[in-house]
């Protein structure tokens, strides 16, 4: 049988039925036509299709539509308030912290929880923090300086090095 | 993958979702963090035909300690047990676990509850239990019942929960002074099953006596396993480096592994051996 659920998608309120063995990202892509929340895996590994739900970076495809009823979750869509991209964002694009693009919005959705927990990671810490995500272009260290960019940027501190590594 | 169909139900209360579990029988099955349950059932080795999602029951979520008791929840998430002050302080096991378990967001969902009641030789959880001695609460429509670990796991993915019983909470005897513990689990990559994994508790009076000790394996037998005859060595003993070195052979020798693109049994039983014996050596560092 069919669930009304409502949820709040990127800061709007959405009401839909669906089928409880709905996973949230295909609800995310197929029913919100969210596109930027990727299906890498689709086996919780790779972590192409992380959101958050009230806050919590988690991975969609592992997930079903019925358990976001009542709750919160932020998409790669929402994460800009406006036009202006956000320092996670800049600090991909200015770190070349992508190749293909295609782990990108997870990593941002993974690294923006990260951030909130914990403003002024270390390398390592950020390695660890994105461990349950899969990059399969960059080598992971331009998306490590993409992070550690961000993180200056919002901490206020200015960005020492936007010098992207090729390898 | 998409699971076959099913009914969802999302109680509010505990005596409801026990309540639907009675109803419904074998064909239900409880929905905690989902990461072990919605892979089985998108793989459809798992077919339930009713999903009782307990997210939205309260009062599950905790970590305690209440009369020489350690009290978790069953609904604590594996992000709050790996950021729990009270474990860092007393339980640093409790760290050595968490952080290997799968990845940061699957940690944000699954629970230690989960872990357990999936009865599942390759999750880490039933190995700390066992080197811990705790106690599992199922709670059914008779009301709470303590069940030992050593009689909770029966069998690859069966446990001694009832049909219409929820485990609810861990309890954990809170050690005496002198005790320490450390878990390890040798893995591929972040997020892969052990390829074999070792979790000791020990405790060592001021006369360098072992007077309590727990080994549990992870991932090396059909069923969550202790290291029985390798606990019996060391017991009333000196933890010296000649019984350390007994007791990960007896380990070794006692655990059955099966080879998989892990490794082989023989590659399987020497970890064992490695892991049992630096986690010994670490249990006792950290007694001091």
């Amino acid at each position: 049988m069919n669930k009304e659920i409502t949820l709040t998608v990127n800061g709007a309120q959405h009401t839909a039925e669906v089928e409880p063995r709905t996973l949230l990202v295909h609800f995310i892509r197929e029913t919100l036509n969210l596109t930027g929340t990727h299906i890498g895996c689709d086996t919780s590994n790779c972590g192409a299709c992380t959101i958050l739900l009230n806050g919590k970076s988690v991975k969609s495809c592992t997930l079903l539509a019925v358990q976001a009823n009542g709750k919160s979750i932020t998409t790669i869509e929402g994460v800009s308030k406006d036009e202006a991209m956000n320092p996670l964002q800049e600090g991909f694009k200015e770190n070349h912290g992508l190749h293909c693009g295609f782990c990108t919005p997870g990593m941002i959705m993974r690294a923006t929880e990260l951030l909130a927990d914990n403003p002024n990671p270390t390398e390592d810490e950020i390695r660890w923090g994105i461990s349950g995500n899969l990059c399969r272009c960059t080598g992971y260290n331009n998306i490590v300086k993409a992070i550690l960019y961000a993180s200056a940027k919002m901490r206020g501190v200015p960005t020492a090095s936007t010098e992207p590594e090729f390898v | 993958m998409i699971a076959a169909s099913f009914e969802y139900d999302a109680p509010s209360t505990l005596e409801e979702a026990i309540g639907l579990l009675k109803q419904h029988g074998d064909g239900a099955k409880i929905l905690a963090g989902g990461h072990s349950l919605i892979p089985m059932m998108k793989l459809r080795f798992a077919s339930p035909e009713r999903v009782i999602d307990i997210n939205g029951v309260p009062g599950l979520s905790y970590i305690k300690e209440d009369g020489g008791v350690l009290k978790i929840g069953a609904m604590t998430r594996e992000s709050e047990v790996e950021h729990s002050d009270l474990l860092k302080k007393k339980f640093p096991i409790f760290g050595d676990v968490s952080k290997l378990i799968a990845d940061p967001q699957v940690r944000n969902m699954g629970t230690i509850g989960g872990n357990l009641a999936h009865g599942d030789a390759a999750n880490d959880h039933p190995a700390l239990m066992l080197a811990l001695r705790a106690t599992v609460i199922a709670t059914g429509q008779g009301g709470k019942r303590p069940i030992p670990i050593d009689e909770f796991f029966l069998g690859l993915f069966a446990t001694a929960l009832q049909q219409d019983e929820i485990l609810t909470e861990i309890q954990i005897p809170v050690p005496a002074k002198g005790t320490g513990s450390a878990y390890h689990k040798l893995e591929r990559k972040v997020g892969d099953y052990a390829t074999a994994g070792a979790a000791v508790q020990l405790t060592i009076n001021d006369k360098g006596i072992c007077t309590d000790i727990g080994i549990g394996l992870t991932n090396v037998s059909a069923t969550p396993m202790r290291a029985s005859r390798s606990e019996q060595l060391i017991l009333n003993n000196q933890v010296t480096e000649e019984n350390i070195s007994a007791a990960a052979q007896l380990a070794a020798e006692d655990c059955s592994p099966s080879a998989d693109l892990r490794g082989s049994e023989e590659y399987k039983r020497a970890m064992v051996a490695v892991l049992v014996k630096r986690m010994i050596r670490k249990a006792v560092e950290r007694t001091k």
